[in-house]
């Protein structure tokens, strides 16, 4: 026990302050900093052992377990408007600030506990994810167009339907699998001591703020050079996949080396089908009626020898 | 008339006050008129003001609200802070809006392929189910403005894309080239410059100064698909 003191007395004191925010989840944080009092950090050493005097602590726990649950009590109830209210409860910096964290991770950083500090919002998720459906189906279609201006027998046609399909699929995807994310890490929450699992909404945070990287990499992908293309996908991807990863690492270190894994490369995995997914449903062109190629890259009639009749059949219908 | 005569009377028979005592010995002759109308004279304005506009012709009727719209319409072409937008709400100018601009965008019949532009009920759902999205966004942001206001507000703004409609429609009647895209782009773009900064001028003074920006977004997008659909609209 004295060894497990000293290493916890070595630790980094914003490490602390995660640690406390994960054995708190259901508290709001302020920007105080004497909610970091020693009191707090030997409190949560208390758990694993109890060798320290336990009568004190123990008593301020269930003090600071009184208050927590009267500040649960106030919560309204989920027919009241106040209570979807309190997921909007965000200001332009901080959706911003969030933004730009998810955008650039960082190994220390926890994107839930350092960026949401346990108030997470329903704004971000939502309207990215419509950002990004909307996006998708309209870049999607000026590929369509440009295609057509190098190569007028490609038919061209306003693929509203497409609209359908990217808001049902993004949508689906950012609220489905994270419910399913939290569900397997509250089913596996016997088998970790110190931190407890995200809530649905931090889950859904996570992911939805991750898709934001995804929007500016659609826009480029209207650069009809497939290399580039998917070099700007992988670039994407990776740093999506990357923030996901950092997020999820210290909820499920604690967990069985094999689970861990599969965890992780699954959530990465599904990432990555996404991206690949939008790239060839969307940046498909349709195929001329003389040559039949695989309608996949964009930059495809470039490299087909046609017959020279492009020069007199520029004018788009 | 009876009961009240009788009334009084009663109380005086059963239990007699010096109130009515001398009721019974009133005789009514002929010449002092009994009958009229026991009203205030405002009340009876007010009666004469409800059937007035029960009885008023059809066309009067019309005609207001039709003025009524027209007023609104001129608020927004001419975008500057005023309240009227905002006092006097009515869902009559974004219905024809709406309905407009949905007949104008919608797909031939004819094309049966499934790639084409939107259909009429797309383009109603897009427009109206935006237009509450949107203002329940504003909502739980915590705006204060209500839930009507701020769907007629939006609806309204959606004038400059109708013109905008109108103008792509005749333009396509000419020979298509990329002129014809040209015109088309730049009409698009200044007719949604147009609808945001009118939705704006109404809608931006209704949120806290540090959430304006996340309630005009949505208003941003909202436009921005509805431009997009005006102009990759071709007929067939």
């Amino acid at each position: 026990m004295t060894m497990a003191s000293a290493d916890e007395l070595t630790f980094h004191e914003f490490e602390e302050a995660t640690n406390l925010l994960a054995e708190t989840p259901d508290a709001a944080t302020t920007s105080r900093s004497d909610q970091l009092t020693p009191q707090g950090h030997v409190a949560v050493a208390v758990g694993s052992g109890g060798s320290y005097g336990a009568e004190d602590e123990v008593e301020e726990e269930s003090d600071k377990a009184a208050l927590l649950q009267e500040k649960q009590q106030q919560q309204p109830g989920f027919w009241t408007f106040s209570y979807y209210q309190s997921f909007f409860d965000v200001d332009t910096s901080q959706v911003l600030n969030r933004i730009k964290g998810s955008l650039l991770p960082r190994p220390g950083h926890n994107f839930v506990r350092h960026h949401l500090r346990n108030r997470p919002d329903l704004y971000g998720p939502f309207w990215i994810c419509a950002t990004l459906a909307f996006v998708l189906a309209v870049t999607g279609n000026l590929t369509l167009v440009l295609a057509q201006r190098r190569d007028p027998s490609i038919h061209y046609s306003p693929q509203f339907h497409k609209v359908t399909v990217a808001g049902i699929s993004i949508y689906c995807y950012a609220w489905l699998v994270p419910l399913a994310l939290w569900g397997f890490l509250r089913w596996r929450k016997g088998v970790r001591e110190r931190m407890g699992p995200y809530t649905f909404l931090e889950t859904v945070c996570v992911y939805g703020y991750s898709l934001f990287v995804f929007i500016p990499m659609v826009v480029l992908w209207l650069i009809p050079v497939p290399w580039l293309q998917w070099l700007f996908g992988a670039l994407a991807l990776g740093l999506s996949a990357t923030g996901l990863v950092f997020t999820l690492w210290p909820v499920v270190r604690e967990d069985t080396r094999l689970v861990a894994m599969v965890l992780l490369s699954a959530v990465v995995l599904l990432h990555a089908l996404l991206a690949v997914g939008c790239k060839l449903y969307f940046f498909q062109s349709l195929p001329p009626e003389n040559v039949a190629p695989p309608p996949q890259i964009t930059s495809r009639p470039s490299n087909i020898p046609l017959p020279p009749t492009l020069p007199q059949s520029m004018a788009p219908s | 008339m009876a009961e009240a005569e009788e009334s009084p009377g009663d109380p005086g028979t059963a239990s007699p006050r010096p109130l009515f005592a001398g009721l019974s010995d009133i005789s009514i002759s002929q010449d002092i008129p009994v009958e009229g109308e026991i009203t205030i004279p405002m009340k009876s304005r007010i009666r004469e003001f409800d059937s007035s506009t029960l009885n008023e012709s059809v066309r009067n009727t019309i005609m207001r609200d039709l003025k009524a719209v027209g007023k609104k319409f001129m608020h927004v072409l001419y975008p500057r802070k005023s309240n009227t937008l905002l006092r006097d709400w009515d869902l009559w100018g974004p219905l024809i809006l709406c309905v407009t601009l949905a007949l104008m965008l919608q797909r031939d019949s004819v094309d049966s392929e499934k790639d084409g532009g939107p259909q009429f009920a797309e383009v109603f759902v897009i427009v109206w189910f935006g237009a509450v999205t949107i203002t329940l966004n504003s909502k739980l942001l915590g705006g204060n403005i209500s839930f009507f206001q701020s769907l007629c507000v939006l609806g309204y703004c959606i004038l400059p894309l109708t013109v905008a409609m109108l103008i792509c429609r005749l333009v396509l009647l000419a020979d298509p080239g990329p002129v014809n895209f040209m015109v088309r782009l730049f009409v698009v773009i200044v007719m949604f410059a147009w609808s945001i900064v009118a939705s704006t001028a109404f809608l931006a003074d209704s949120q806290p100064p540090n959430r304006r920006a996340l309630a005009v977004y949505p208003v941003f997008l909202f436009y921005f698909v509805i431009s997009w659909m005006i102009l990759t609209f071709t007929p067939q």
